[in-house]
């Protein structure tokens, strides 16, 4: 049955053979979908690799990020010391780090990531020292330790004096991480920090570790409880619900579909003129038996196979321009692109979707053309 | 004259008919058909006979379901070309077509032209290649297979689009003025390989023709003038 229904779509190899004929015209419909499909995949890898990078700076080694309830972005969440107390004193609790995250500009570099740490904070013993240690950290008042690509940009050794937004600092040490806002930042003691971003004893975030995964729900629930001005999420909760990465998603997606769009009227134009420009032959394919259904599936089919030529040259181009992007020196850790299986569904979904809705219109003409009309004024 | 009972006194089933026809264009401004009536029976051959304009053409593709008349009766093997469905039983599998201008799809070869309308019942590979080499070479064009069509003489294109139209063993071949763009030796060998496949297949063939030799050829002439048949043979 199922070699019976292949049979009767042989039919269809005439898609094949029409783009072969036309391949200047199918050309240009497979890039309209092509910079469609490289345009979603490098905008989605790169906005996906940046919130990634996020997440790990929030996440490190821990379960639960608190914060202040109700603030739409995480630089300006305020947690009091008696909240920070309040974690801590928790029985379920194993560890918390209280972070202050600011930004600062330096010349030429007008955006510059400052976390305030505390001396046990987990990522100081991750990250590969360069110079200095994890001993070192938070051990003399005002000084800054700075990521491979910060004292890249800085051009600043050990010892030196910088000068980051409106202070000075000495250089500690130099440390380098696989996350680009890390390593293109500067680590200060928490006090130091707090001091400069004039938010004294303020946090803007606690990062909790449990001495049970399990014991989390008790957790959240004591603690929002007892201190209702702060929230605590599971990691993966506030990936989720974060309103700084949920509209960069977004943003990302609908930048995507824009592109796509544009490849999608790219297909329709392609199509109505490989329609328009074969009506007596799709008439003679009518009168040789081909039906008005076969007819509007030979033109659906045609765009599906441009769309799969322009998917499989767009995934190339847009791993192409990805790795161009990585190679640029001023994006250098910066660019983490990330590609999710949703992420690559969604981009083939929508570049079939595009190309065969770009088809809709010219299938259906195609459909109607009738024979006599057509072949009457030969 | 327009009786058909008096167009033909052959024995042999009747394949198609059409019965008191009228068409006419632009708003019923052009009337190109007044009543026409023909009949064919299985394995004729009969040419519609007149000078342009004599609505010959518009009757033929109104047996063949490419139009619909306005008023009279139509029934080509048994079915009824008004309704969609017949029309696309009747293409499929009972009729072919071959027209003045050939109408193969260019940039095709001779091959992917010939099988198109098995293509469209969804015939397996083998049996179409071996149906398309059995066609090509009964009309001498066995070695041109694989050759564009814009590769072939105007007679190559209209033996190709004579295959074709034979591809499905169709019972009746509609062919509208196939020698009307061809040199006349060309013509003539078209013309005799038309009338010899038909046979040898057992098709009736309806020819258009304004050429009074190849009318005459054929086993029914049907004059027609004014939108009406006048004169049988």
């Amino acid at each position: 049955m199922f070699a019976a229904s292949l049979t009767r779509l042989r039919y269809l190899s005439l898609a094949f053979t029409n783009l072969r004929r036309h391949r200047l015209r199918a050309l240009i419909g497979v890039a309209g979908i092509a910079f469609g499909v490289a345009a979603m995949l490098a905008i989605l890898a790169v906005v996906h690799g940046a919130i990634g990078m996020f997440e790990r700076i929030l996440n490190t080694d821990s379960d639960y990020l608190v914060f202040e309830r109700k603030v739409s972005d995480l630089f300006f969440s305020s947690v009091t010391p008696a909240q920070l107390a309040a974690v801590r004193a928790r029985p379920e609790v194993a560890e918390a780090h209280a972070m202050l995250f600011g930004i600062v500009s330096a010349d030429g570099h007008p955006v510059i990531t400052c976390f305030g740490l505390e001396p046990s904070d987990p990522r100081l013993r991750r990250a590969q020292w360069r110079a200095g240690s994890a001993d070192d950290f938070g051990v003399r008042p005002g000084e800054v330790f700075l990521g491979t690509r910060a004292a890249e940009f800085l051009e600043a050794r050990p010892g030196d004096k910088v000068e980051i937004g409106r202070g000075e600092f000495v250089v500690g040490g130099i440390f380098r991480t696989e996350n680009g806002f890390e390593d293109g930042g500067v680590f200060m003691a928490l006090p130091d920090a707090q001091a400069f971003f004039h938010r004294e004893n303020i946090a803007s975030i606690v990062a909790v570790k449990l001495r049970e995964r399990g014991l989390g729900p008790q957790f959240k629930a004591a603690l929002e409880a007892e201190q209702p001005g702060v929230m605590a999420l599971e990691n993966r909760e506030f990936s989720q619900n974060y309103n700084s990465f949920k509209i960069l998603h977004v943003t990302a997606w609908a930048v995507g579909l824009c592109a796509f769009v544009l490849g999608g009227l790219g297909v329709a134009n392609t199509m109505l003129l490989s329609v328009f420009g074969r009506i007596r032959e799709l008439a003679v394919l009518r009168v040789c038996g081909f039906s008005a259904r076969q007819v509007g599936a030979l033109v659906m089919a045609e765009s599906a196979a441009l769309a799969a030529l322009g998917l499989v040259a767009g995934l190339a181009l847009g791993a192409a321009v990805l790795a161009l992007l990585a190679r640029l020196p001023d994006l250098q850790g910066y660019l983490s692109a990330r590609l999710t299986p949703g992420v690559l569904v969604g981009i083939v979904a929508t570049a079939f979707l595009t190309a065969l809705g770009g088809a809709l219109y010219p299938a259906w003409y195609a459909a109607r053309i009738q024979p006599a009309e057509a072949l009457r004024y030969e | 004259m327009n009786n058909p009972e008096r167009t033909s006194s052959r024995r042999g089933e009747i394949v198609a008919e059409a019965t008191d026809i009228w068409k006419s264009y632009d708003g019923g401004r052009v009337e190109v058909l007044r009543g026409a009536s023909v009949r064919v029976r299985e394995g004729e051959l009969v040419a519609l006979w007149g000078a342009s304009g004599s609505g010959k053409s518009t009757l033929l593709h109104l047996l063949g379901g490419l139009d619909t008349p306005d008023r009279g009766t139509l029934r080509v093997c048994g079915l009824d070309p008004r309704g969609e469905r017949e029309r696309l039983t009747l293409r499929r599998h009972l009729l072919g077509y071959v027209f003045q201008l050939h109408n193969l799809v260019p940039d095709l070869t001779v091959e992917e032209n010939i099988r198109l309308p098995a293509l469209a019942l969804g015939a397996s590979a083998k049996a179409m290649a071996a149906r398309v080499r059995e066609l090509a070479e009964r009309v001498g064009l066995g070695h041109r297979l694989a050759h564009r069509v814009q590769d072939l003489s105007g007679g190559e294109r209209q033996r190709a689009a004579i295959c074709r139209a034979l591809m499905n063993s169709p019972r009746v071949i509609l062919a509208d003025e196939p020698t009307g763009s061809l040199d006349e030796q060309t013509g003539e060998t078209v013309f005799a390989l038309l009338r010899e496949l038909a046979r040898s297949q057992k098709a009736a063939v309806v020819l258009c023709t304004h050429e009074r030799r190849y009318a005459e050829a054929c086993d029914q002439l049907l004059r027609m003038r004014a939108g009406r048949v006048e004169e049988t043979r």
